[in-house]
């Protein structure tokens, strides 16, 4: 058995999307019932095994084999040209808005993605998660133009085929909102890690180092920060330090095999690897070298994290090091004590995953999680680890340590020097999820 | 197809990068660049942003109260409510002077910017909503007037020009600390640990709740 056929074995443990379900299990699918009726099935006839070895029966068999319809008949053919899209099956694989804050427009606005039910490192383009400031902008990328000046010793104007004719270079890396678990601090509001921390996903960009078309456009040793700007009705801006810039900011075009999608920014974003998402400014139009940042509301009045006495943190744009199980999780339930494998990711914005520990019993005891290669730097990360349930109530949560050493703080820890008001972000704390005995499992932060 | 051309640039790239699989990013760099010289005053239309420590940047222009309140109660009040006080879409942009150490904090313009001048950097980039870098220079600082005096930061007799506005002295701006992460100081304790805390806990250890 491959680690792949044991992982999809380990997932039809979970009645996974039990929370928006009836408890009642039914016994027949109706022919269109798709695949929750099958996950249901599957739980029914688990119950109905348990049952029997519980009953005293001999032993619990499955059903006689039926030859199905789709080993009887053609497939579809395929088609002169086509975007291939999901089986219908999985048309409920979707990203969702926050069902926490219901925003009255929908322009400047969120939606999360569902890492319950992401297979693997990669999240899929179509459910990337969104945040943008007036809506997604639609961008002819023939007419499109990217500007550099300020500080430089020549402004230089860019198309996109001017763009594309430079050696691109791809990377693997997590992009997470700065506001990612914002309405979890202290009580248990979030149902689903995709509403608890599904503005986080992971992709492989493509696209052309900005070092490089600074060093063009000769950067002005008075440079020292590089301004961001979005050609969308937004507008979005943010001051970058020259430093990061020269190390690894990429302007993107690239994003997982395709161009960019219009959420995405396309035709070109920066991405700015392992800073909070709202650096990687999208729908490029703009970058001006400057000596010192702008100061605009994006770098005060929002993107600020409140401290004490009053004062606020500026320019906070790393995204610390974080890890959270992602089976089970939120508004799953187990199918009954045994064998199930916790799995989850970690990631960090200032270096690669070193470790990762999970608890069972709320943080008294924490053992090692395995990691699965790839482990890459500034990437999402994915780990594993066996459990045997019992069948007792369980408080499970997963700590991650970084290539820097750092090791992923409580909530309580990060109370001590922030101040908890509003709201606030860079929430990097521990997440634990509550496992009944009914095997229910719910939020347990707070 | 200008497009098509795209494409097949994209492809002769990818090619070349899955060529030199272990070619550093360095490695790939050309001598020869693909940028076009443009001149600053070219540049200008879309050079918008606004220093706001110092207001550099401000374009000529001015506006006052009165001037405000009609551009706001044509182009602003729909979404953010009669003076400012909070409307259908959005919470309030007026008050909350003095309250960065209550709970809850009020986040508004006069509460919450360190300079004056980044009023006027958002509401051209990006106001009203529907019609982005619609109102004219006059407009942003007439509206921009109109706000802080509803914040009562200036008198109704303030004209709003680059100069004056940059003079406006904020509440709030010794407020903000740079960023001075990694704060927290965890330990990987992995057996006989204190139970995962909460903010509840640090509040409670600190006195504070």
């Amino acid at each position: 058995m491959t680690s792949e056929d044991k992982s999809i074995g380990s997932k039809l443990h979970f009645r996974r999307d039990a929370v928006h379900q009836p408890a009642e299990v039914e016994t027949a699918a109706p022919p269109s019932a798709g695949r929750r009726s099958f996950l249901r099935n599957g739980a029914a006839m688990a119950g109905m095994a348990l049952a029997g070895a519980g009953g005293g029966a001999s032993v619990a068999h499955a059903a006689k084999m039926t030859v199905p319809e789709w080993s009887r008949t053609m497939g579809k053919p395929i088609p002169a040209t086509d975007y291939g899209m999901p089986i219908e099956y999985e048309s409920d694989y979707v990203r969702t808005r926050s069902d926490i804050f219901v925003n009255r427009q929908n322009y400047s606005d969120w939606s999360m993605s569902p890492l319950q039910r992401q297979q693997g490192i990669v999240t899929p383009n179509g459910v990337f998660f969104e945040r943008h400031h007036n809506g997604t902008a639609k961008i002819d990328p023939e007419q499109h133009r990217l500007v550099i000046h300020g500080l430089v010793k020549q402004p230089l104007v860019f198309t996109m085929s001017d763009l594309m004719r430079y050696p691109s270079v791809s990377k693997f890396h997590f992009m997470e909102c700065s506001g990612n678990t914002l309405t979890d601090w202290r009580d248990p509001r979030s149902t689903t890690v995709q509403q608890s921390h599904g503005l986080l996903s992971c992709a492989q960009w493509t696209g052309v180092p900005l070092a490089w078309l600074l060093d063009e456009a000769g950067v002005d040793p008075k440079g020292k920060w590089v301004m961001l700007e979005g050609g969308d009705g937004s507008g979005h801006l943010r001051s970058i330090p020259m430093e990061k810039i020269m190390d690894d900011v990429l302007i993107a075009f690239g994003q997982n095999g395709e161009m960019l999608r219009a959420e995405q920014g396309y035709p070109i974003r920066a991405f700015v690897p392992g800073w909070e998402g709202n650096t990687s400014v999208k729908w490029l139009r703009r970058i001006k070298v400057v000596e010192e940042p702008a100061h605009v509301r994006g770098e005060t009045a929002r993107y600020t994290d409140p401290m004490p006495d009053g004062k606020w943190r500026q320019f906070s744009m790393e995204m610390e090091c974080k890890s959270v199980i992602t089976n089970p999780s939120g508004g799953m339930s187990l199918r009954g004590p045994g064998f199930y494998e916790i799995q989850g990711f970690a990631w960090s914005g200032n270096g690669k995953i070193t470790h990762v520990d999970v608890t069972l019993d709320g943080g008294r005891t924490w053992r090692e999680a395995t990691l699965e290669d790839p482990v890459m730097d500034k990437c999402l990360t994915r780990f594993r680890y066996r459990w045997d349930w019992d069948g007792g109530p369980a408080k499970i949560a997963s700590r991650a340590v970084d290539s820097t050493g750092y090791v992923q703080p409580t909530v309580e820890d990060l109370a001590r020097e922030r101040e908890i008001v509003g709201f606030v972000q860079h929430h990097n704390g521990i997440f634990p999820w509550a496992v009944s005995e009914q095997g229910e499992v719910t939020n347990a932060i707070g | 197809m200008r497009l098509g051309k795209l494409y097949t640039a994209l492809m002769g790239a990818l090619i070349l990068s899955l060529g030199a699989a272990q070619a550093s990013a360095d490695e790939n760099r050309l001598s020869a660049g693909f940028g076009q010289p443009i001149s600053e005053a070219d540049i200008q239309p879309w050079d918008i942003d606004i220093h706001a420590p110092s207001g550099a940047g401000l374009p000529p222009g001015e506006g006052t109260v009165e001037q405000g309140r009609q551009v706001y109660e044509a182009k602003c009040l729909a979404c953010h409510g009669e003076k400012a006080a909070g409307g259908p879409v959005y919470g309030s942009m007026v008050g909350g002077i003095g309250s960065m150490t209550e709970r809850p904090r009020v986040l508004t313009p006069g509460s919450m910017y360190p300079y004056a001048p980044i009023l006027f950097d958002y509401t051209r980039r990006a106001m009203p909503m529907d019609a982005p870098q619609s109102l004219s220079n006059d407009e942003v600082y007439a509206v921009s007037a109109y706000i802080y005096y509803l914040n009562e930061l200036i008198d109704e007799d303030f004209k709003m020009n680059a100069e004056t506005m940059a003079g406006i002295q904020m509440p709030n701006r010794d407020a903000f600390i740079v960023d001075d992460r990694p704060d927290a100081q965890a330990e990987r304790c992995m057996s006989d640990c204190p139970p995962i805390g909460t903010v509840a806990d640090a509040e409670w250890k600190a006195g504070d709740y």
